[in-house]
C-alpha cells in the first residue's frame, strides 16, 4: 500500500541537465521495489499547481540519521519541475509512494539488457541491483540526445558487465539510437530479457527489437511508461493507454497502477494516443470471444 | 513576545477532539460527515482506501456509469490550469453490471455509503440504468446530467430545462424507491435557478452543484489545443467562486431543497463557505489530486472550523450566510496581540478567519466540549 508522507528536502544537486533531489519520507523506502515511482506535490499547500508530478525512484535508503530517504531525477521542464528545483534542504514536500506496478524478475538467474534514454534510465540502477542479488548477469545500453542529458554513465558502468552509450549528436558514445546498438548487445551477451524506461518512441523501438531478437523469436521486453498522470494513484483516468489483456482483448487501462512497467508486447503501439476499434467500450468494438 | 504568541497559536490551532455533530441530512439519507468524494475524482473508492478512513466521511459519489463498457476518448485528456485542469476523459468506465458486481459490493463490504452517479445518452439510457439499482446497497442517485442527448442532436440535458426534467423523472419512477436522487447541475446555462426548479418540480430529492465548466488551453508550441477532445471540462480552485454562487442562488430560491456544494474545495474553510451558502453537504475533487488525503483532511478542518466558531452542530451553520449575523459575532474584541501573530505565521489577509484567529469564548469547555470527549 502505497503511503502519503509529509517528508523534508535532504538535498538538492544538478546533475548534468537533471536536477536529482533526495528527500527524507520514511515509509516509503522500505517497500519500494524497481520501477516503482513517487507522486510528488508542487507549489506549496496554498499554489496553484494542482496535479503531482510522478517520478521514477532512482535509489532509497531505508535508515540513515534522517529517517528513509528516496531519491529521484528530474529535468527542468515547466513551472512545477522549476518549483521543485529551487527547493531547499529542510523544505517541506509531500510525497506519495511507491506507486504502480514494478519491474518482474526472473525467477531463475538470466541474461538481462537494461536499456534506458535521457533520466529513464534513473529506474534501472535499483533493477539492477535487485537483478545482481538473484545471480543475474546485467549489460545495460544508455542513450541520449546529447552527453549532457545521459544519466548515470558512472553507476552503469560500476554496475553493469558491458555498457554501449550512445548520443543523438555523438557527443559521447557511438552517434545513433540505444536501438541501433541493442541488437548487437542481445546477441553477445545471449539476452534472456530486455528492461527499458524512457520516451515512448524509443520503448516501441526497443520493443521492435526484443520482439526481433534470435531470427524472430524474440525475448521478453519489461517496459516502464511514461504517460502524464493527474492523480498517479488510479482515481482520474488521464493516463491511460491501449493494452491487451491474458483475455486477448485491448482495455484502456491506467499506466499509474496497472503499470507503469508492462510486457512491450502488449502495448498496442498502432494506437497509442488514441481508441482502437476493437478496444472494449470504444463504441464500434467487436470484442473477441 | 513572538515565542509565546506563537504557542498560543499552535496551541489554539492543534487537531482536537472537538464535540460538533457533523450528522447532515440529504433527503432521507442521514450520513455522520458532510464530506464526500466527487464523481471521477475517486473511481470507486477502493485506491482511496490507502489514504483515508472511507467510512468516516459522508461517502463516496463514484465515476458516472454507463449502460455498457466505455473506453472513453484519446489521450491526453488533462491539462493543468491556474489553480484547476482541464479534462475531457469521456466517461470511462466499465458498464453498469460490472459496476455493480465489483464496485458497489465492494462498498458495500467495506461499509462505505455509495452514491451511484449515472449517464446516459438517452432518456431512456438513465431509466435503465436506475432500474438497475433496484434492490442494490446504496445511499443515493445522483444523476450526471451533462451528457449529450443523442435523440436531440447532442444537446446537453443540463442546458434544457425540458430535458433535465424528463431525464429526472424518468430516473425517479425507475429508481428503488426510499433512496434520494440528486441531479447534478452544469454551470454552463444562463439561469441555472431555473433548471434547479424544473430538476426538482420533476421529482429530484436534491441538487448537486457544479459539475465542471468547459474551457480549453491552445499549446503555443505545437499551435493545437492540448486535449485530444479539443474542450474539456474545468475544475479546481478556479471555479469556486462560480460554485459558491451556483449553490448561493439555488438555496436562496429553494430554501428547502438539500444540496451537495461542489467545485474547488481544497479546505475545510472553503468546505465552510459552501456550507454557509446553503449546502447541506460537499463533495471533493480536483484537490484529492494534489491531496489523496485530502476527503479525512478537510473533513476533520470543517469541524475545527464549526468548532472554533461556536457552533455545535453543522446544520445550525446551512445557509448561515444567508441570515444575518447577530448570533455569531462575539461581543469581545479580538484578543490583543492577534494582529501580530496573523503576520508571523503569514497568515493570508484575504482569507476568510482562519481557525487560528477566531476569537475564542471565554467558556472553553461548552465550546470545545473538552471533558466529554476525554472520559
Ligand atoms: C478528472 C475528472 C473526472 C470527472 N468525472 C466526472 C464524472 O464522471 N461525473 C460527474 O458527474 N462529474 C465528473 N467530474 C466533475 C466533478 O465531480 C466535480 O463536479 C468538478 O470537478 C468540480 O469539483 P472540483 O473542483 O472539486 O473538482 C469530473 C472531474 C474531474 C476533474
Ligand atoms: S494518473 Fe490518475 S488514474 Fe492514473
Amino acid at each position: 500500500m502505497p503511503v502519503q508522507v509529509k517528508g523534508e528536502v535532504l538535498s538538492v544537486k544538478p546533475i548534468g541537465d537533471y536536477y536529482s533531489m533526495t528527500v527524507v519520507a520514511s515509509g516509503i523506502a522500505e517497500i519500494t521495489r524497481p520501477g516503482q515511482f513517487i507522486a510528488v506535490a508542487v507549489g506549496g499547500d496554498d499554489g496553484g499547481m494542482l496535479l503531482r508530478r510522478a517520478f521514477s525512484i532512482y535509489s532509497v535508503r531505508e535508515t540513515g540519521v534522517y529517517g528513509g530517504t528516496v531519491e529521484f531525477i528530474f529535468s527542468v521542464t515547466g513551472r512545477g519541475t522549476a518549483w521543485l528545483s529551487r527547493q531547499r534542504p529542510y523544505d517541506p514536500i509531500d510525497v506519495v509512494g511507491p506507486l504502480g506496478r514494478p519491474f518482474a524478475l526472473p525467477r531463475e538467474p538470466a541474461n538481462c539488457v537494461l536499456v534506458g534514454g535521457g533520466y529513464g534510465s534513473a529506474p534501472l540502477f535499483l533493477l539492477a541491483d535487485a537483478l545482481r542479488t538473484r545471480g543475474c548477469r546485467v549489460d545495460a545500453v544508455l542513450g541520449a540526445s546529447t552527453g549532457d542529458r545521459l544519466f548515470g554513465a558512472l553507476d552503469a558502468k560500476r554496475m553493469a558487465a558491458s555498457v554501449a552509450f550512445t548520443t543523438d549528436d555523438g557527443s559521447y558514445g557511438e552517434k545513433g539510437r540505444v536501438t541501433d546498438v541493442l541488437p548487437e548487445v542481445i546477441d553477445r551477451v545471449h539476452a534472456d530479457v530486455v528492461y527499458a524506461c524512457g520516451p515512448m518512441a524509443m520503448l516501441e523501438g526497443v520493443q521492435r527489437v526484443a520482439g526481433a531478437a534470435y531470427g524472430g523469436a524474440g525475448i521478453p521486453a519489461q517496459l516502464a511508461v511514461e504517460e502524464s498522470m493527474a492523480c498517479g494513484v488510479g482515481v482520474c483516468m488521464t493516463c491511460v493507454l491501449p493494452v491487451i489483456g491474458s483475455d486477448d482483448n485491448t482495455r484502456m487501462v491506467r499506466s499509474c497502477v496497472d503499470g507503469p512497467v508492462f510486457a512491450g508486447d502488449r502495448i498496442r503501439w498502432d494506437a497509442l494516443g488514441s481508441i482502437p476499434d476493437d478496444a472494449i467500450g470504444s463504441g464500434v468494438e467487436v470484442q473477441k470471444k | 513576545m513572538g515565542d509565546v504568541s506563537v504557542t498560543i497559536r499552535q496551541d489554539i490551532g492543534k487537531p482536537r477532539h472537538v464535540s460538533v455533530d457533523m450528522t447532515t441530512s440529504l433527503g432521507p439519507l442521514v450520513v455522520n460527515d458532510p464530506v464526500f468524494t466527487a464523481s471521477g475524482c475517486a473511481a470507486a473508492g477502493q485506491e482511496l482506501a490507502a489514504f483515508n478512513d472511507l467510512t468516516a466521511i459522508g461517502g463516496v459519489v463514484t465515476k458516472s456509469i454507463q449502460l455498457r463498457p466505455r473506453a472513453g476518448r484519446a489521450t491526453p485528456r488533462m491539462a493543468e490550469t491556474p489553480s484547476g485542469m482541464l479534462n475531457s476523459i469521456g466517461l470511462q468506465g466499465p458498464g453498469i453490471d460490472v459496476f455493480i458486481k465489483r464496485d458497489l459490493a465492494w462498498l458495500e463490504e467495506h461499509e462505505v455509503t455509495a452514491v451511484v452517479s449515472i449517464a446516459g445518452s438517452s432518456v431512456d439510457d438513465y431509466a435503465k440504468l436506475a432500474g438497475k439499482l433496484r434492490g442494490k446497497p446504496l445511499g443515493m442517485i445522483e444523476v450526471n446530467i451533462s451528457c449529450p442527448n443523442v435523440e436531440d442532436r447532442g444537446q446537453v440535458f443540463a442546458c434544457d430545462r425540458n430535458a433535465a426534467a424528463a431525464v429526472v423523472s424518468a430516473v425517479r419512477r425507475a429508481a428503488p424507491s426510499g433512496v434520494p436522487v440528486f441531479a447534478k447541475l452544469s454551470p454552463d446555462v444562463t439561469n441555472i435557478v431555473d433548471i434547479a426548479k424544473a430538476c426538482v418540480d420533476a421529482g429530484a430529492t436534491g441538487l448537486s452543484l457544479i459539475n465542471t465548466t468547459l474551457g480549453m488551453v491552445i499549446d503555443t508550441t505545437t499551435m493545437r489545443p492540448i486535449l485530444a477532445g479539443v474542450t474539456g471540462g474545468l475544475s479546481g480552485p478556479a471555479i469556486r467562486p462560480m460554485a459558491l454562487r451556483c449553490v448561493w442562488q439555488v438555496h436562496e430560491a429553494l430554501p428547502e431543497v438539500p444540496i451537495f456544494g461542489i467545485g474547488g474545495i481544497r479546505t475545510g474553510l472553503d468546505a465552510f463557505q459552501f456550507i454557509l451558502a446553503g449546502a447541506s453537504a460537499v463533495q471533493v475533487g480536483t484537490v484529492i489530486f494534489n491531496d489523496p488525503g485530502a476527503p479525512s483532511r478537510i473533513s476533520r478542518e470543517l469541524r475545527e472550523v464549526l468548532a472554533s466558531r461556536g457552533l455545535n452542530s453543522l446544520e445550525q451553520a446551512i445557509g448561515m450566510g444567508h441570515r444575518e449575523p447577530e448570533t455569531i459575532i462575539p461581543e469581545d474584541p479580538e484578543p490583543p496581540g492577534a494582529e501580530d501573530l496573523d503576520i508571523e505565521l503569514g497568515v493570508d489577509a484575504d482569507e476568510p478567519a482562519p481557525v487560528e484567529t477566531v476569537y475564542i469564548a471565554p467558556d472553553v469547555d461548552e465550546v470545545f466540549d473538552i471533558a466529554a470527549e476525554d472520559a
